[in-house]
Order: C-alpha cells, then sequence, then structure tokens
C-alpha cells in the first residue's frame, strides 16, 4: 500500500515538514498546534508542572480541575535525597459551583490546610485553563496566603491554552526566579561551586554527574531542579557558573540569572559518551586550572576506557540500523542522533513538540540527507514516515510506543518516568543496551506474520 | 460495627479518579468507525491519550481543537470546525464524537450549533456528530463514560421494527472481561446488541499493514435498533437514571430494562445467568418468538462448580482478608460483593466518582447482613490521603484497586491487587479477567494468594517478635 495516498498531507502543516537535502525552506515551528491533527503535544501547565515538580520538599498545588492533577501526579521519575513531598498531587478540585462563583475562597482554604499539615517551606500554585478564564486572582491570594502563614506562596501562571509546553517553561522560570531572587540591598557572595540547569535527577542522574564533577574537583551549588530544596535554591545566586542541560527549559532563565546576577552559563549534554566528555571538559576549563583539567583527562580517559568494549559490542550488532525519533525539546533529539552515530545508526526522521530554528538548524547539519524533520507531528505522520523510512526503531514518549509496537518496530522510552539513567558513561552504556535489547529482540521475526500461523 | 466518614474538603491530595471527558473517550472506542475530538485545550487530549494508552498499550487517537488564547476569548468555533476537517481528512470516520473540556464549557462554547452549521456548511449527510458536555469539573471518568454512552444511544436510537436481540450495555471493564461476556452471551445462544465494544478497539490483534483505525466495535446500524430489541440488560446498578441508556430505551421505545451488577463472584454471576433465562423467556408465547437461550449450558455449570471448590479450597485464607477496595463504582461493588462472599472483610470501599448511589447501594447490602462485626466505611467522591488516613489502626492487608493505589503500599505497606483502570505499573492491565464464573475464580486466586505471600513473607518475623521476644522480656 503506498502509504502516501492513506495519509492525506494537511495544507497547514506543510511547512513543518521538510526531507534534508529536497528543500531549502526554513522549518515552520513555534506556532500553535493545528486542530485535529492529534498533536502529541501536552499544555503550558504539563510543562510548568515537569519543571518545578523535583523541587523534593515544596506544596505543588494545582489550582483548577482535578484532571489535571491526576493526570501529573507522580509525573517524573525524579529521585530525592530528602523530602518526598513532592511525589504528592495536590488538587482544589474545583467544582461547578467554584467555576461559577470564583475559586480563590476554595484555593486559600486549600493552602491553610495544607500548610496546618505538612508544613512545607514553599508552595506553588499552578493555574490551570479554567483559572485563566474564571479570572481567579491567583497573584493576591498567593501574597496574602504567604503573609499569613510567613512561608513563600508562589503562582505559576499557566493556563493550559496561552500557549504550548514551552510557554510553561517560561512560567515555571518566572516562579524560580522569584524563588531565588536576593532581597533589596543583600550583597551577592559568587562562591566556586556551579549550579546544574535543566537537570531532573532522573533514576539518579544528578548524582552520576555530581560525582564525575566531583572526582575533578568540581562542586556542585545547587540543581535546578533535580533532587533540590527550598533551602538550596535559595542559594542559587551564589554560584560561579551555571550549566544548562535541558536548553528548551531553561535557557531563559540561564541568561536572566546572567543579566541579574552575572553569572556566565554554558550549554552542555550528558548525553553519550562524545557528548558526556566534551561537557566535563567545558566545565572545567573554565577553571583555569591545570591540575583540575589533567584530572577531567584521567577521568574521560577511565571512564571511556572501561566503557568502550561495551559500546564495541553492541555496535557491532547495531551497524546500518535505521532510527526515527519523537521527543519534547530540539536538546534532547540533537544528542540522540549523535549518541545513534557512536552506535552506527543513522538518523532516518526526527521531530520535537517544542524545538527552536537554530536547534532545527543544528539538527539538520547533523542527519543525512533524505531525513525527515518535523515539528509538531501527529500519529498519522509518524506512521507515514516510519513505513516510507523504513526505520527500526522509534524513539519518544509513552504515546507514540504502543504505534511502534503495533506496527512491529523497536522502541526506545525517552520520557521522564523511567527507572534508568541515560546520563553519562554509564547512561551511554544503559542507552546502547535498551537499543540492542528492543532492535536486536526475537520477537520481530515474526513480525511479518500478523495473525498468519 | 459500622462507620461512615464524611468526606468534605477543601484540597484534593492524591486523587483517586480522572476527569470526565477521558470516560467518553473510552466509550467512543468502542463504537465501530468512531473517531474523538476534545474540544478545549490540547493538553487535555494529550494527558488522557497517554493514560489510556498506558492502560491498553494501543495507539489512541484523540484530536483537540487546540484552543489557544484567540480562541478562548473569541470563541472556539473556527478551531472545532477545522478539528472536524482535519479528523475527516485523516480519519475518514463514520461518527464523530464531541466532548468538551472544561475550557469549552466554562466559555459557553454551543458545540451543538457549531457542529451543525460545520454539517451544513460542507454539504455532508450521514456523519453523525454526537456532542458531549464533559466538563472535567463535572464529574469523574466514570461519569463521563455513561454519560456519553446514553447519548451515544440517545442520538442514534431510532423507531425500529421489533427483533430478536438483546442489548447488553457495559461498564468500563478490562477487554478480558468484555471478550468474556460475548463468550458467555454465545454459549446461551442470545443475540446480543453489546455497547459498547472495545474488544478489538482498545486491544487490538497486531496485523500487518499497521491500521490506523483499528477495525472492531458496535456497529452504528446496530446501535440504531436497539430500540426494537427483546430487552436491554444494563450492567449498571451504579449509573444515575439520568445517564441511563437502558432507561432511555425503555422509556422512549418501551424496551424492557434489566438491570444487574457486574458478574464478578457467585452471586452476581448467577444473577447475571438467570436474568439472561428471564429475558430469553420473557414475553415469548405473546410475541410469538420463540426463546433464545434457556438453561445452562453444561459447560458453564462446571465452570460454576469450579468456582465453589475453589471457594472452599481458600476460604480459611480469605478469612484473614481485611480490604480496601477503590477504583470505578460499579467495580467497587463488584469486588465488595467478591469480598463478602468469600469471608474477606471489605473495610473501606471508596470511589471518586460523585454519584451517591453507589454509596446507598452498599449500605443496603451491608444492612442486609445482620451477623456482619467488623467495621466498614463508604467514602464517595473521595482522595487517596483520606483512603489512607481510614487506613490507619485497621490492619488492613489488602488492596483492591487501580494502580495509583500504589501510594497504599509505598506508605502503608497494604499489597495491593491490580484491577480497574488504569493499570500503568504492570504489563497486561487490560488482559485482567474477572468476570464470570471462570474470570471470579482468576481473580479470587490473585486476591488469596496476595494474601499469603504477605503472610508468608511476614510470619517468622511477626512470630519471633511476638513470642520469643516476649518471652525472654
Ligand atoms: S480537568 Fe479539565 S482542563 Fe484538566 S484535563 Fe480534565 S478536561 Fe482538561
Amino acid at each position: 500500500m503506498d502509504a502516501r495516498k492513506s495519509n492525506p498531507a494537511i495544507e497547514e502543516r506543510k511547512h513543518s515538514i521538510l526531507t534534508k537535502g529536497e528543500q531549502n525552506q526554513q522549518l515552520k515551528c513555534n506556532t500553535d498546534s493545528v486542530a485535529g491533527c492529534v498533536s502529541q503535544r501536552a499544555c503550558v501547565y504539563c510543562g510548568a508542572r515537569v519543571v518545578l515538580n523535583p523541587i523534593t520538599d515544596a506544596v505543588h498545588l494545582v489550582h483548577g480541575p482535578i484532571g489535571c492533577a491526576s493526570y501529573t501526579w507522580d509525573i517524573r521519575g525524579s529521585l530525592t535525597s530528602g523530602a518526598d513531598l513532592f511525589r504528592f498531587s495536590f488538587s482544589t478540585d474545583l467544582q461547578e459551583m467554584d467555576v461559577i462563583f470564583g475559586g480563590e475562597g476554595k484555593l486559600t482554604r486549600a493552602i491553610d490546610d495544607l500548610v496546618e499539615k505538612y508544613h512545607p517551606p514553599l508552595i506553588f500554585v499552578y493555574s490551570t485553563c479554567i483559572v485563566g478564564v474564571i479570572g481567579d486572582d491567583l497573584e493576591a491570594v498567593c501574597k496574602a496566603a504567604a503573609q499569613k502563614h510567613g512561608i513563600e506562596v508562589i503562582p505559576v501562571q499557566s493556563s493550559g491554552f496561552i500557549g504550548s509546553k514551552s510557554a510553561g517553561y517560561k512560567a515555571a522560570c518566572d516562579a524560580l526566579l522569584r524563588l531565588i531572587q536576593v532581597p533589596q540591598g543583600e550583597e551577592i557572595q559568587k562562591g566556586n561551586a556551579i549550579n546544574y540547569l535543566g537537570e531532573f535527577n532522573l533514576a539518579g542522574e544528578l548524582w552520576i554527574i555530581k560525582n564525575y564533577l566531583q572526582r575533578v574537583g568540581i562542586k556542585l551549588n545547587v540543581a535546578l531542579t533535580g533532587d533540590s530544596s527550598y533551602k538550596n535554591l535559595k542559594k542559587a545566586t551564589k554560584a560561579y557558573l551555571n550549566i544548562v542541560q535541558c536548553a528548551g527549559s531553561m535557557n531563559y532563565i540561564a541568561s536572566q540569572m546572567k543579566e541579574l546576577y552575572d553569572i556566565p552559563y554554558l550549554n552542555i549534554s550528558f548525553i553519550g559518551i562524545e557528548d558526556t566528555s566534551e561537557s566535563i571538559r567545558k566545565i572545567a576549563r573554565t577553571f583555569q586550572d591545570l591540575e583540575m583539567m589533567r584530572r577531567t583527562e584521567e577521568l574521560i580517559q577511565a571512564e571511556t576506557a572501561a566503557i568502550l568494549p561495551q559500546i564495541a559490542y553492541y555496535r557491532s550488532k547495531l551497524q546500518g540500523k535505521k532510527a526515527a525519533i519523537y521527543v519534547g525539546g530540539g536538546f534532547k533529539a540533537i544528542s540522540l542522533i549523535k549518541q545513534f552515530g557512536e552506535l552506527g545508526i543513522d538518523v532516518v526522521m526526527v521531530g520535537t513538540q517544542t524545538g527552536r530554528q537554530e536547534e532545527y538548524d543544528t539538527i539538520n547539519n547533523l542527519v543525512s540527507k533524505g531525513t525527515v524533520i518535523m515539528d509538531d507531528t501527529n500519529p498519522s505522520e509518524l506512521e507515514r514516515f516510519i513505513m516510507e523510512k523504513e526505520a527500526d526503531l522509534l524513539v519518544g514518549g509513552v504515546k507514540e510506543r504502543p504505534l511502534a509496537y503495533k506496527m512491529g518496530i523497536a522502541f526506545i522510552d525517552h520520557n521522564h518516568d523511567r527507572k534508568h539513567p541515560l546520563s553519562g558513561y554509564v547512561g551511554a552504556v544503559n542507552f546502547a543496551r535498551e537499543v540492542y535489547a528492543t532492535v536486536c529482540s526475537p520477537v520481530w521475526k515474526y513480525r511479518e506474520q500478523g495473525g498468519e500461523p | 460495627m459500622k462507620k461512615q466518614a464524611s468526606n468534605y474538603r477543601n484540597v484534593s491530595e492524591n486523587p483517586c479518579n480522572m476527569c470526565m471527558p477521558l470516560g467518553g473517550i473510552l466509550a467512543f472506542k468502542g463504537i465501530e468507525g468512531s473517531m474523538t475530538v476534545l474540544h478545549g485545550s490540547q493538553g487535555c487530549a494529550t494527558y488522557m491519550r497517554r493514560t489510556i494508552s498506558e492502560h491498553y498499550e494501543e495507539p489512541v487517537d484523540v484530536a483537540s481543537s487546540s484552543l489557544n488564547e484567540k480562541g478562548t476569548v473569541f470563541g472556539g468555533e473556527d478551531n472545532l470546525k477545522k478539528a472536524l476537517e482535519n479528523v475527516r481528512l485523516i480519519y475518514n470516520p463514520q461518527i464523530i464524537g464531541v466532548l468538551t473540556t472544561c475550557l469549552a464549557e466554562t466559555i459557553g462554547e454551543d458545540i451543538g450549533r457549531i457542529t451543525s452549521r460545520y454539517l451544513q456548511g460542507q454539504e455532508i449527510t450521514g456523519l453523525p456528530i454526537i456532542n458531549v458536555p464533559t466538563p472535567g469539573y463535572g464529574g469523574s471518568h466514570s461519569e463521563g463514560y455513561w454519560l456519553t454512552v446514553y447519548r451515544i444511544v440517545c442520538f442514534l436510537a431510532e423507531k425500529t421494527a421489533k427483533h430478536n436481540k438483546v442489548n447488553v450495555i457495559v461498564p468500563h471493564i478490562s477487554t478480558a472481561d468484555l471478550r468474556e461476556i460475548k463468550r458467555l452471551l454465545a454459549a446461551m445462544g442470545i443475540d446480543y446488541t453489546l455497547l459498547p465494544d472495545y474488544t478489538d478497539t482498545l486491544d487490538a490483534p497486531y496485523s500487518k499493514p499497521y491500521q490506523k483505525s483499528p477495525a472492531g466495535g458496535t456497529k452504528i446500524e446496530e446501535i440504531r435498533k436497539m430500540s426494537g430489541a427483546r430487552a436491554t440488560l444494563e450492567m449498571g446498578i451504579t449509573i444515575d437514571d439520568a445517564q441511563s441508556a437502558g432507561k432511555y430505551l425503555r422509556d422512549e421505545f418501551g424496551v424492557p430494562l434489566f438491570r444487574v451488577p457486574l458478574p464478578v463472584g457467585i452471586e452476581n454471576t448467577d444473577l447475571f445467568f438467570s436474568t439472561l433465562k428471564e429475558i430469553a423467556n420473557y414475553g415469548t408465547e405473546s410475541a410469538g418468538m420463540k426463546s433464545s437461550g434457556t438453561d445452562l449450558p453444561e459447560e458453564i455449570k462446571k465452570a460454576r462448580g469450579r468456582l465453589l471448590d475453589g471457594m472452599f479450597d481458600s476460604h480459611k485464607h480469605n478469612f484473614e482478608g481485611q480490604a480496601v477496595i477503590f477504583g470505578e463504582p460499579e467495580q467497587v461493588y463488584a469486588v465488595t460483593k467478591l469480598c463478602l462472599e468469600n469471608g474477606i472483610k471489605p473495610a473501606i470501599m471508596a470511589t471518586g466518582s460523585r454519584t451517591k448511589k453507589i454509596e446507598q447501594i452498599l449500605q443496603q447490602e451491608f444492612d442486609k447482613l445482620s451477623d456482619f462485626d467488623s467495621e466498614y466505611s463508604i467514602l464517595g467522591d473521595t482522595d487517596f490521603s483520606h483512603i489512607l488516613e481510614q487506613c490507619k489502626n485497621r490492619k488492613i492487608n489488602i488492596a483492591i484497586g487501580h494502580s495509583e493505589g500504589k501510594i497504599l503500599t509505598e506508605r502503608a505497606e497494604i499489597p495491593l491487587v491490580r484491577f480497574g483502570f488504569p493499570v500503568i505499573d504492570r504489563v497486561g492491565g487490560q488482559r485482567i479477567l474477572s468476570v464470570g464464573y471462570e474470570g471470579s475464580l482468576r481473580f479470587l486466586d490473585r486476591i488469596t494468594n496476595t494474601l499469603l505471600e504477605n503472610k508468608y513473607k511476614n510470619y517468622r518475623a511477626n512470630m519471633f517478635a511476638l513470642f520469643y521476644e516476649a518471652k525472654v522480656r
């Protein structure tokens, strides 16, 4: 069957899809999803929630109806070394009457109850779609509650319809900026430790990187927001440098911190061997310390040597396979393309939900001719290009997984509730093993059969 | 002794339910060639698709009108029309369900007007578009499910000649359960219309090539003719009358209505079969129809015997059970009955749904038991923080319900038997079987074995602490 015929192209989506080497125009991105196209995107609230959620001792209170809170309960596999209040789901559970008469009173009472029960140092109040429409004054309610209880209560302006997930990232960054701001008149004392931005401690990834840095003599001040707490976030301004992993969510706050607190930032990535090594080097270099550079090279040497045989083994099994990528951010897509390169796998299709123009340019430079690049795609486009390009493997999130399996191809979960780390050298091995486990599983040999014995 | 707890709260902590449109999506998945559009902002559709996908391990395509700020302020008519147009282009559906979200309801969208204008404008005939008002704050996903089934029947059913089929309306259960119900109906020789029927759409076999719209589901033609059926068997004793498709068919078309609970456990399954027999004989002489399905087939009788045999074998183990049961109302009722029949004490029965009916029905069930001497609570419109609180100091040793109940294991070490929706931290949520005699026995075995596992895991330490250490002291 001709894949193109069974999937009529939607006119409005034409400029969001391009094939490298075939068209010269720029990819259209950062726009609203086209109605009816079954976008895989989440909303503003979700973007804000995933960024702030790892803050371990905060109450994350969703001001809205129950669904929004229900679907995002314990949404990330972020680990904690301290409090675990962040794993709870709190909602004002708005009802019809609240929608008609306003939900401010209920929100105030909800905060009162939570303070009494959990004594949190910090509360985030997220606004959802209808809160934006009924016009509750979140700012005022939070301010009054903060005064009453003597803790920080920070509103997160994340009404679902005001943009896409990236608008949610910005809302989260704004909330974080309020949190870390230095009281007027106070001097900022710079330490020699660094902040790690856009790292959420999925499956302990923060701890892995922290350990590498420690071994070369670099101290971590605080991560935004993996395994962070109210107290150590308050020290965020005291860093010497910000390193930024998830650029999509944190570039904004990094540039703000540069402007406000004169903290420079570096974009880094600990996904894949090449990026991990290069990133540690880049960070160490900023300290201009020869001894540190020596230790860095030593660490890279030792860690790489330890894993190379395994990587080589997996590479020998995977060489020549073809991968399709559909992930949330452009940053992750870029790292994945490189990582697949390390395994001898060619990327034939790559898309993101919230990629930015520069990221798509980088992607375009990295992939080979004929690769399809697309923004905010949907199941029918995914299906079409997976078939056309004969991909052996799809990388994506939970919603994409059943599609891949239904098509009888391998799949890698690159979503945020994963149970094994994909960062650093250990992550590189985990990734290679996972790709091997799925691509080389014996089950695919039955792929051609369907129900025919 | 009994106890009832009040459930009013300012803040919901750790929800026990999801929101209304999710149930609507599930119901539409059971209609052949259907596609669903959620009118509202993009996120709602994505969350719900993710949740359903995780449970059923199926691609679940649901469109959104992707309302943005402009649509929210000036009305979402253009967005919804465009969504309908694109859905038709990509999926070529035979029927479209439009479900509203919080946002669309709050800004007061007149969906009926928009969709009929759309159909007129495009000169489309013969494509039913069914609107269901499902604001997230209007109820839980189980209310959304029933309301959608109701609206589908109201929209489609039309006056037809009498025929011999039986309408079977089912609550949201696993696809394994649905399949088992179909098998039992066939074994009884009953000709039926099952609504909704998502056995194949939410549990599709692997096939090549990939099917964007999986085959299966109740045929629209069949739904139209539900009005002429011999009777309706509605598996839902917790449904509010206003959302009962069975009641609608009775009131509008005079189709006799038989309401039964989910056939889980011996009594409810007996009731299921006796009702089928009653339906088979109902009005046969007067109408001159031939009676369908009279006596229980041998295989089903044997299965009943095996269930009894299994119940006797494990009754002592079950006697030690103190259960917390939670989930959608219909299922909470069914599980409670199963527990009561087997000597497992239902200590807490909880649902996030807001229907008052489940509380009344359960209460009646306990009132019937004059010698029930254990403490119990019935919680409606509740959350897990409340359930957890109730579990304290109650010696509860088993939880039966969906995956989110894992919090009870994490925080109170109560082992969880996964059942209902969603089951997202284990594989095979869609394959959990619990209806009919065979299904009940399998389900009971899982419960008993969980009790045993817990007992064996702890008994050495418990006995040591209880007797050895006590003696030396
Ligand atoms: S509660 Fe309302 S806004 Fe939230 S997901 Fe459900 S329908 Fe959407």
